[in-house]
């Protein structure tokens, strides 16, 4: 269970996340929708100790992420952030090898290659694997790294925007797989999403936050209403009911 | 390239450096070597320490420094460090003049440089992270400008010391490598040990450092006090060569991006042992040109100062800064 209380932060004069509350239980896959520099972003990055509160705590399996070892907090919960960049040259094998740093620290054992070989054909990479990412698009450096934070084998799995720069059929696919986590093998997964309809195809809780509050949280159903959405984005919405799937349109 | 190809071509470059840098030691040992042996050996025996130490502490160094500011134009020395020890030795001067420096036990003098840049950076990294948060390039830009106003101070001073001293302190202006006392050398080396010793103890984390702050938080590594450590020793290796043999800028850059280039990986246990047997190819190999082939013409640091500023040039110009 992830457990913020009353986290606040700013950034000089601009309140960036206003006192939110908020749980998340163990399980299931949670989308954070909003609007730009609703503070998504950032309550994701407290949440994983990567920027610290100015106020508030938040806490993981009961452990207060800004006090506990962070080796330690590296086996229960992974985070990837948008706009990664390397400067050393490193091929797709040698990164996602990285998410097994937790458990070996730099010395691999046979398991460990096993998880490094299952995680790339996850994210359909076996074909790279010995590419360097400098010689690869966007969208694939993109699953070099969500391969590299899947096998960190935690409970908990943060991802900032992981649909950046992914095609229809990979966005599709990671969706797909972050489902099975959640439902086959009991995973927290937490997602920042940008596309409404994604998060409403594949989550089993919604969380919409504006102005660095949390301003909605509940099933898709009960979220994805054309009010709420309104109020949520600032705009116009219709909603569709297709395939027993809520579905948004924006374009009216 | 595949995992097995990648070890075999690291295994074979490193041999190929080793087998050239033994090369270069072997023949500035040997090389027009008249009268007793045992002198010579001795005597170039020195020499060769000083410039494996230095060679060592600084491509160790750049490479760290570059791994922890995921930047590969940058080097410690550009963090103000050369003018640092530029001011130091011109206040020395200031202060007791010229034979009164002689007459300080070189250990002594040694241990003071050593320890007002290490404090120097420790008060600029303190003092900076706890105001800005955790902006590395911020505590760059201020060394960068500190080292300016260092400079400036330094002409004040050379101005107002007299035309003796002052030959003195431009003798300290460029890297000597066959000036250094046995005895400064051997504390060196103590030194260059004991930072190696806690350097291998982080060892594990370089490689995940390199990938930038937040993967290797995320990654479980205390990236604050990791980083503040590694600058720390770093710090303390420049510090060490800089006072055995004046300040080298640019070298480190040199060796770094050569070791980069010539690897086929970024892992540091590719980069570091090549960065170290480059740098000690050039340092030892251009010494044993220049005694041998131009007579002590001309000085070493001169020359590397002049390939390190242009391949800085190249690396800029070509866009591989990111």
């Amino acid at each position: 269970m992830i457990e913020i209380r009353n986290v606040a932060k700013s950034y000089g004069k601009v309140r960036v996340v206003d006192d939110v509350t908020l749980t998340i239980a163990r399980g299931g896959l949670t989308s954070l929708v909003g609007p730009n520099g609703a503070g998504k972003s950032t309550l994701l990055s407290i949440a994983a100790r990567l920027i610290p509160a100015d106020t508030g705590t938040v806490s993981v399996d009961g452990l207060d992420v800004a006090r506990t070892p962070s080796d330690q907090l590296a086996r229960r919960l992974a985070i990837l952030r948008q706009d990664n960049h390397v400067t050393a040259r490193l091929n797709v094998r040698d990164l996602v090898a990285f998410g097994r740093y937790p458990h070996s620290k730099g010395r691999p054992t046979a398991e460990d290659r096993t998880h490094v070989e299952r995680a790339l054909a996850y994210m359909d990479l076996d074909g790279l694997a010995d590419r360097f990412l400098d010689e690869l698009s966007g969208g694939q450096r993109q699953r070099a790294f969500i391969a590299m934070t899947l096998c960190q084998e935690t409970d908990y799995l943060l991802l900032d925007e992981p649909l950046n720069n992914l095609d229809i059929r990979h966005g599709v696919e990671l969706m797909k797989l972050l489902r099975r986590a959640a439902t086959e093998l009991g995973k927290t997964v937490v997602l920042v999403l940008h596309d409404v309809n994604f998060a409403s195809s594949y989550s089993d809780r919604i969380i919409a936050m504006r102005s660095g509050r949390v301003v909605l949280a509940g099933t898709p159903d009960e979220v994805m209403t054309p009010d709420n959405l309104s109020d949520v984005f600032g705009c116009r919405f219709d909603v569709h009911t297709i395939a027993g799937k809520r579905i948004a349109t924006y374009f009216s | 390239m595949s995992p097995d190809f990648e070890r075999r071509r690291a295994r074979l470059v490193l041999a190929l450096l080793a087998v050239a840098a033994a090369i270069a030691v072997l023949a500035f040992m040997t090389l027009g070597a008249r009268g007793s042996w045992s002198f010579v050996l001795s005597f170039r025996g020195a020499k060769l320490a000083v410039l494996v130490l230095v060679a060592y502490a600084i491509a160790v160094s750049t490479v760290l420094f570059q791994t922890i500011t995921g930047n590969r134009v940058l080097t410690p020395s550009l963090m103000g460090f050369d003018q640092l020890y530029m001011l130091l030795q011109t206040a020395l001067v200031f202060l007791w003049g010229a034979r009164g420096l002689t007459l300080l036990d070189p250990r002594a003098l040694f241990a003071l440089n050593v320890g007002v840049m290490v404090a120097f950076s420790l008060l600029l990294y303190r003092l900076l992270f706890a105001r800005a948060g955790n902006s590395l390039h911020l505590l760059m830009l201020a060394g960068i400008v500190l080292g300016l106003l260092f400079r400036s101070l330094t002409t004040l001073l050379q101005r107002l010391i007299n035309p003796n001293d002052f030959a003195v302190v431009q003798d300290r202006m460029f890297a000597n490598f066959n000036g250094a006392d046995g005895q400064l050398t051997l504390t060196c080396a103590a030194l260059v040990l004991v930072v190696t010793l806690g350097l291998w103890r982080l060892s594990s984390t370089f490689d995940v450092l390199a990938l930038g702050r937040d993967p290797a938080i995320s990654l479980g590594v205390n990236h604050h006090r990791t980083v503040t450590l590694i600058l720390m020793l770093v710090v303390a290796l420049v510090a060490a060569c800089t006072a055995l043999v004046g300040p080298i800028t640019f070298f480190g850059l040199l060796v770094a991006n050569l070791a980069y280039l010539v690897m086929p990986s970024g892992k540091h246990r590719h980069t570091l042992p090549a960065a170290v047997l480059i740098a000690i190819l050039f340092l030892v190999g251009g010494q044993t040109v220049l005694e041998r082939v131009f007579a002590f013409n001309t000085a070493l640091a001169l020359v590397i100062e002049f390939l390190g500023g242009l391949a800085f040039i190249l690396i800029v110009l070509k866009g591989r800064v990111r």
